[in-house]
């Protein structure tokens, strides 16, 4: 850790952590009551675990992704952070309001609109934290040195903020309030947030293997373009059925299918600077993680993601278990892993030791990305056989819902699989230090003749 | 890679190329904004209590169990086209008593089976919740769903 205020990072570490549990352990619930479905009906029902277990995603992430911000901005903009004050309270303004949403949720306080649902002076609170996180990392940016890393990063956050602001836009006519509605979702997740994937990928490939800035930054430049020039007009893939004119059927037929190039990307980019690369850098999980992430995100995002954004296909799996499949697949492997790869990274800087505990946070990759992976394929298998009964054959919704029940099983045992991996993960990084260097077999490493 | 490509090269592509498909997008979302307010939905049907419907679905957060036009959840029916299959379009008045009696009656508490909790609405929240979801069965969605199971 070369600036002091690096450590910033920190609690944002840890708060998104917490989150994140609590996430997993919503998640294991909702998955239970697929599983047997009077578990807690009463008590609590199956919506008030879903909507606590996909906000508590969406706010971890965000905390994630300031956390990695305040962390690669001094490196980058050679300075300290402008304020690390403001960070802690920016932090506590967030953390709060996103667990005063969640014990809201329990009560039955919220917004009805999906993944949108914190009431509206918790929108408010966020869009006011979330300000001051930007004005924090581009004061600093701006007195700093400027680099194709943190100006796409930061252009990916601002962006976040201004799509962000669609989520105060709800409109009386559905079709119209759907329309928009996307304008976060689908912005979000396909279009900026794939600059801030990107830079934060390009940066601990620059720190990890060596390779030339000006050859990562040229990719760099290259893959955002690739996401925003297919994933706008990609949008589309969500207005085939809200009663939105014909045209986007083939339009965004093709432009979603586009947006599988910059995940592809991704990977060649990874594993060319891997390769490419001189340095051996001690952090082998960092590595692993550095290039688990974008391999995932390519098949979450791409290869799920194709399997049903042609209209024609979509018209037949459209809001069955296959989205559900997808959504997963795409979220852990583009969002999930990218954190948690940051966090593998930073971790040792700041707590000023060398790498530790890595070969228990390799068992935690892989043993958490084998879960979510089962998990997809069991949700895949689910929404296909659904779309066929349901979709094809026209069977009624519950009478198919009762032919899943083994995949759903099967899906909650993979959640385990999770929460085990994820348990791992935790102790790994801020349980006491054991080991210093992995053991040998299990090393990763770059470049020619050092296997 | 495209060693041709200068790192300033790919650059100003990227700004470029990001401002011209955002203001394509943009401007398709006008277009498409405009034709659901004057030919998809029945902008004239859009009633009080059609609104005060959306609110009802809102403030209950129905969205997360059920899909409305394919998207929600996946956890009980999709209710986009509810309307149709409690037969709306050949006798309204029993799809209307239909769907009451259904809410009404939750939760069925039935061993095994998934549980809609029970919502104590006015009959007044009632009837916009229904109108809601009749006014949705009409938007011109390009005929999804395929079948009316939904
Ligand atoms: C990291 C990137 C991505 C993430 C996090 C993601 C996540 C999601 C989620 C959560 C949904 C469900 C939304 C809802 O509740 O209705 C969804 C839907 C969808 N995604 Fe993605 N996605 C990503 C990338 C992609 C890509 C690259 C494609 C296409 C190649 C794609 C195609 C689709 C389609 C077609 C749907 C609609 C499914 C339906 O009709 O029910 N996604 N995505
Ligand atoms: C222990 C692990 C997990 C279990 C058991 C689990 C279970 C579930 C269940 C039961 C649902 C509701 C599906 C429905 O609407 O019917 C859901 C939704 C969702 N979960 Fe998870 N989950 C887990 C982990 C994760 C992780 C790690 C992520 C992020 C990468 C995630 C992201 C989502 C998203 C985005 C949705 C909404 C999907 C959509 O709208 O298509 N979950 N999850
Ligand atoms: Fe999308």
């Amino acid at each position: 850790m070369k600036y002091e205020t690096q450590k910033v990072a920190l609690p944002f570490f840890m708060v998104a952590m917490a989150l994140f549990t609590l996430q997993v352990v919503f998640g294991l619930l909702a998955a239970t009551v697929y599983a047997w479905p009077n578990f807690m009906a009463e008590v609590m029902p199956f919506h008030i675990m879903r909507v606590s277990h996909t906000n508590l995603l969406i706010v971890w992430l965000l905390i994630g992704f300031m956390g990695c911000t305040y962390y690669l901005m001094p490196e980058e903009a050679e300075r300290e952070i402008h304020s690390p004050n403001l960070a802690y309270l920016q932090l506590a303004i967030f953390a709060f309001a996103g667990a005063a949403a969640l014990v809201g949720y329990q009560f039955g306080i919220h917004e009805g609109r999906e993944f949108l649902e914190q009431p509206f002076w918790v929108k408010v609170l966020i869009t006011i934290s979330f300000l001051m996180f930007l004005f924090n990392t581009s004061m600093t940016l701006l007195k700093g040195r400027k680099t194709a890393i943190n100006m796409v990063l930061m252009l990916g956050l601002w962006l976040a903020a201004v799509f962000w602001l669609f989520a105060f836009y709800n409109p009386t006519n559905l079709a119209v309030d759907k329309l928009y509605w996307w304008w976060v979702v689908h912005l979000w997740v396909e279009g900026v947030w794939e600059l801030i994937m990107a830079s934060l990928l390009g940066y601990l490939l620059i720190k990890m293997t060596g390779v030339d800035r000006e050859v990562i930054e040229k990719w760099l430049y290259i893959i955002v373009g690739l996401a925003l020039f297919s994933g706008l007009l990609g949008t589309g893939h969500h207005y085939y059925w809200i009663g939105a004119p014909s045209y986007w059927q083939p339009l965004s037929s093709v432009f979603s299918t586009l947006e599988v190039a910059p995940f592809f990307a991704m990977v060649v980019f990874a594993f060319t600077m891997f390769w490419k690369g001189s340095r051996n850098h001690p952090n082998k999980a960092a590595m692993l993680w550095a290039l688990g992430c974008p391999t995932i995100a390519f098949f979450g995002a791409g290869v799920w993601g194709f399997m049903h954004t042609l209209s024609f296909i979509n018209y037949y799996t459209h809001g069955t278990q296959v989205t559900a499949a997808h959504g997963h697949l795409a979220f852990y492997g583009a969002y999930v892993m990218l954190i948690l790869g940051v966090i593998t990274y930073a971790m040792p800087q700041i707590r000023r030791v060398q790498p530790y505990n890595q070969v228990l946070n390799m068992w935690g990759f892989w043993i958490m990305t084998s879960g979510m992976c089962f998990m997809t394929f069991t949700l895949t298998f689910a929404g296909v056989v659904q779309t066929h009964l349901q979709r094809v054959l026209g069977m009624n919704y519950m009478e198919v819902q009762m032919q899943l029940e083994l995949f759903y099983i099967m899906r909650l045992g993979s959640g385990i699989a999770v929460a085990v991996g994820a348990g791992m993960l935790l102790y790994a990084f801020f349980g006491p230090v054991r080991e210093q260097v992995p053991a040998g077999g299990t090393q990763i490493t770059a470049g020619a003749g050092s296997v | 890679m495209a060693d041709g490509l200068t790192k300033s090269a790919a650059r100003n592509i990227f700004y470029g190329g990001s401002l011209f498909f955002f203001l394509v997008f943009a401007g398709l979302t006008a277009h498409t904004h405009w034709y659901m307010v004057n030919v998809s939905t029945d902008s004239a049907g859009l009633t009080e209590s059609v609104k005060h419907g959306k609110e009802v679905w809102e403030k209950n957060m129905c969205i997360n169990c059920h899909s409305i036009m394919g998207e929600g959840a996946y956890f009980a029916p999709e209710l986009g086209n509810v309307w149709e299959r409690y037969g709306g379009h050949e006798n309204p008045e029993a799809a209307r008593a239909g769907i009451n009696a259904w809410i009404r009656a939750q939760p069925l508490g039935v061993e095994g089976r998934r549980q809609m909790p029970a919502y104590d609405f006015s009959d007044e929240e009632m009837s916009s919740l229904i109108d809601f979801l009749e006014w949705t069965d009409g938007i011109d969605d390009q005929n999804w769903p395929p079948h009316p199971a939904g």
